[in-house]
């Protein structure tokens, strides 16, 4: 309640629009936490279906183990490649240490005493890019995995494995449209410590999404 | 204190705002969107009771054939979809819109566009899952759309698509209003209106919201399954592919449980207004009433598979289930016994409000009880599946929602149209509604234990249905007249009934302090709250002395401030807008109590200084962009170019209105 204390109607704080809040936050901060949270069910509902279906599939090809199709005896390995999509983790998870340096550069816009490497524009463009190497992964993968005989039709697995990581990945694209549309309005006029919050709930997103692939990461690959 | 003008009491307010079509197109006004809320559920919840009535001509007398078994089908399940989804929810959504911002004194609620953009979306996915009826084209797997009977192999037709899609849109309505609404009461309140002042309206939609929030999701991803099952061949509920025929059923009901008390909350929060205002005393036991709605809440998640008792869980799921709805009837009884308490000894005003109030204690009692008794499995295994089961939810959604929301109209049509309905044709009506809803409904307990199954399309006159069935049939008749009687009355004050002015029922909350209809800031000054009852600490403090306002709390919470310690006023230095004559501000001096300035239109939010959101087309193209998009799913079957191309279209319309929405500022600089 210490919030309340200092948020007096006439000294609302300049980030909430000049609007009184009740906890001096800016309205659009719970809402991107709410919608957070109603966002970690869809989640939870995709990985516990993944978790229910897992090994309840009747035909392969398998995550973890090999399958010989008994109809023409071919040999189906275990399709999860694990190194692969361990490299690609670490791209997911080293945006999110870009997206916390491009939130700083924003907040230290003004600041005389900035270093030069504190660029939102480097910093933006960087989470960017890496959001945008982690989809090139992805797309590999399904890519691989429909060659490899692995469908979203195929069985039980390949339908709420690529639902799962599918939804995954839309979430990763709109988070790079989002960060792109902010990079281009720090192209046009410069983004300045007014809008922290704008890059705020971005970086928000963008964790909650990084964090959700470390859920999905160790679920669906490390744990056979 | 007092430095901004007031608002004048009893002037009918002579809005600036523009009139006609395009006004309502574009606007962001919460009231506004509450009506355009109030009207577009209203109707649909007359063509819910049109299809209602076609279900009670067909089982009026044994072998009738008024419509085919098919038909049948879908009228029963577009019956259900249509109250569950297009007439309760969005008539709450209704009161959400014209009361959150009023009761915790906002000027409008967080996001005034996003508001805009629920109401369209839930107006075109209403369209769009209504319209195929009249193709003989209307979903027909049942209102919960059971797996596998709901899969391209069983239901090859283009009827459940039109269900699965139509949900899927009026999710993300839901879905968006839910943000809007927590945002509004977590950040909004008026100074001094801590948690714990909150209304119980406000209470229950707090509640509502996070069960939306939590509960929506889920839903969305069983139905997001289903289309993937059907469009693109996955497997989720293909059984012949290993697939658990169980997963619909509980991600169904994981959703669907909490969705009973999205159903009831709301009306449970505006009886929880009706009763103390027409008792003339604080509502009893109010922290208890506050635990009571969030331990529902929480409950309400565990409870779902209660649902399910017939598909042969186990002994220790069935216990487990058992028991947690045993446990969810002692906070719903709590709320019973503290209506009952807030009555007690009360000066009682029956106005046709209290009584559909009154009504909801009575007839939510008779449906509670017999939702306890299914939540013994033994018991439930007999009863599920047939009109017992349909007597128990229609005691709880008509004799429940339905009626605690009638309360709601009649209590605030004053207030948003600032109009009174007729209290004449209210009595009639109510009278009539309680006798046609208890003939229609209760012998619906008897032909379910006699063992009717529910959603047959007929049955032989030897198996003893008859007479029960023909006592339903003449109580949807009767029913029919006493919400004739409202919509008429509702039709007819809207348009000459009596000027209602600001408080018309002695009302102690925030909304009561403002002119009938209000202006579009609502609040010429943000009022400073200090106990549950503003307005009453300022007109009738002797109804508030056991209510608490700690002095000390106030200074803690930094409101009051150093003039409420100097005033000495424990309680009455609450700054609510000032009502003619009657509120008091800072010394004491009356506001606005002469003639002349009551006579006066009320002033402009411009030359009150208040900053007010522009109205904006956005909010409805984008709307109608994201319904295209989803369209396109319907003609994939037909060709994949074609529904993909308008997919794509559709997307690139609502993300093109997302980015001119998001780039123009809300409010014009100031």
């Amino acid at each position: 309640m210490a919030t309340v204390d200092t948020a007096a109607p006439n000294a609302a704080p300049a980030h909430t629009g000049g609007h009184y809040t009740t906890t001096g936050l800016d309205n659009r901060k719970i809402a991107i936490w709410a919608f957070i949270g109603s966002e970690c069910m869809l989640f939870t509902s995709l990985i516990s279906t993944y978790l229910i279906y897992k090994g309840r599939s009747l035909v392969g090809p398998f995550p973890h183990e090999q399958w010989t199709d008994p109809a023409t005896g071919k040999v189906f390995p275990a399709i999860l490649d694990i190194p692969v999509t361990s490299a690609s983790t670490f791209v997911l998870l080293m945006s999110s240490l870009a997206m916390v340096l491009a939130h700083d550069a924003v907040v230290n816009a003004d600041n005389p005493n900035r270093k030069s490497w504190q660029s939102s524009k480097l910093w933006l463009g960087m989470t960017a890019l890496l959001g945008a190497v982690f989809l090139g992964f992805q797309a590999y993968e399904f890519t691989s995995f429909v060659h490899e005989g692995l469908t979203i039709r195929t069985n039980l697995f390949g339908s709420s494995f690529f639902t799962l990581t599918g939804f995954h990945g839309a979430h990763v694209t709109a988070g790079v449209i989002w960060l792109l549309s902010l990079l281009a309005i720090d192209f046009k006029r410069g983004l300045t410590p007014r809008d922290e919050l704008a890059v705020d709930m971005a970086a928000l997103y963008w964790h909650f999404v990084d964090v959700v692939w470390i859920v999905i990461f160790t679920l669906v690959y490390l744990i056979q | 204190m007092a430095t901004t003008v007031a608002a004048p009491a009893y002037a009918p307010a002579h809005s600036e705002e523009a009139t006609g079509l395009w006004s309502w197109l574009t606007t962001v006004d919460h009231k506004r969107i509450g009506i355009l809320y109030l009207f577009t559920s209203l109707f649909f919840f007359v063509w819910g009771g049109v299809e209602a009535a076609i279900i009670r001509a067909q089982l009026a007398a044994p072998n009738l054939n008024v419509v085919s078994a098919d038909t049948y089908n879908q009228i029963f399940t577009m019956h259900g979809t249509t109250m569950v989804f297009l007439a309760i929810m969005p008539l709450s959504a209704a009161f959400f819109n014209l009361l959150i911002p009023l009761q915790v004194g906002a000027r409008d609620v967080a996001f005034p566009r996003l508001n805009a953009f629920s109401y369209w979306i839930y107006l075109l996915g209403g369209i769009f899952i209504s319209l195929p009826v009249f193709f003989h084209a209307a979903p027909d797997g049942g209102w919960f759309g059971y797996t596998p009977l709901t899969t391209k192999a069983h239901s090859p037709g283009i009827n459940i698509d039109f269900w699965v899609i139509g949900l899927q849109i009026l999710g993300i309505s839901t879905l968006a209003a839910s943000f809007n609404f927590i945002t509004t009461i977590v950040n909004m309140r008026a100074p001094g209106m801590n948690m714990m002042r909150m209304p119980m309206f406000t209470w229950n939609t707090f509640v509502v919201q996070f069960l939306v929030l939590l509960a929506f999701p889920v839903i969305t991803i069983a139905l997001q399954f289903l289309i993937f099952d059907r469009f693109f061949g996955t497997n989720f509920y293909t059984t012949a592919a290993g697939a658990d025929p169980l997963l619909w059923q509980h991600l169904f009901w994981i959703f669907g449980h909490p969705e009973v008390y999205i159903l009831i909350l709301p009306a449970f929060g505006l009886v929880s207004e009706v009763i103390p205002t027409f008792s003339r005393k604080p509502i009893f036991g109010y922290p208890v009433m506050v635990y009571a709605t969030v331990l529902i809440g929480f409950l309400g998640f565990g409870v779902w598979a209660h649902h399910m008792f017939s598909v042969g869980m186990g002994p220790i799921a069935d216990s487990v289930f058992s028991l947690t709805t045993m446990l969810i009837a002692i906070p719903t009884g709590v709320k019973i016994f503290n209506w009952i308490s807030t009555m007690w000894g009360g000066a009682l005003n029956f106005t046709t409000a209290m009584k559909f109030a009154v009504a909801l204690v009575g007839m939510f009692t008779v449906g509670g009880i017999s939702g306890v008794m299914h939540s013994s499995p033994p018991a439930d295994l007999q009863q599920t599946d047939t009109y017992f089961i349909v007597a128990h939810f229609h005691y709880v959604l008509f004799g429940g929602s339905m009626f605690g929301l009638f309360a709601g109209v009649y209590h605030y049509f004053p207030k948003f149209s600032g109009r009174l309905m007729s209290e004449k044709l209210g009595n009639w009506s109510f009278w009539i509604m309680f006798l046609g809803m208890n003939l229609t409904f209760f012998p619906m307990h008897y032909s379910g234990l006699l063992g009717m199954p529910r959603r047959i399309y007929t049955y032989d006159a030897d198996q003893g249905y008859t007479l029960f069935n023909q006592l339903s049939t003449l109580g949807t008749t009767i029913l029919i007249v006493g919400i004739a009687l409202t919509l008429h009355n509702l039709g007819r004050s809207w348009r000459k009934g009596e000027r209602a002015g600001n408080d018309p029922w002695g009302a102690g909350t925030l909304e009561w302090s403002i002119p009938s209809p209000p202006p579009d800031y609502n609040f010429a000054e943000l009022p400073n709250v200090t106990s549950r009852y503003p307005l009453w600490d300022v007109k009738a403090p002797e109804l508030t002395r056991e209510v608490p306002h700690t002095e000390a709390g106030d200074r803690r919470l930094g409101i009051g401030g150093p003039q409420a310690v100097t005033n000495g006023h424990e309680m009455g230095e609450v700054h609510v807008n000032p009502t003619a004559g009657s509120a008091h501000a800072g010394e004491g001096a009356p506001v606005m109590a002469n003639a002349a300035a009551s006579a006066r239109r009320l002033p402009t939010a411009k030359e009150l200084g208040i900053p007010m959101p522009n109205p904006s087309i956005m909010p409805l193209v984008c709307a109608t962009g994201v319904v295209v998009m989803f369209c396109g799913l319907l003609f994939l079957g037909k060709s994949m170019a074609t529904g993909v191309g308008i997919m794509i279209l559709g997307a690139l319309w609502w993300v093109a209105s997302l980015y001119n929405w998001l780039t123009t500022p809300l409010e014009d600089a100031h």
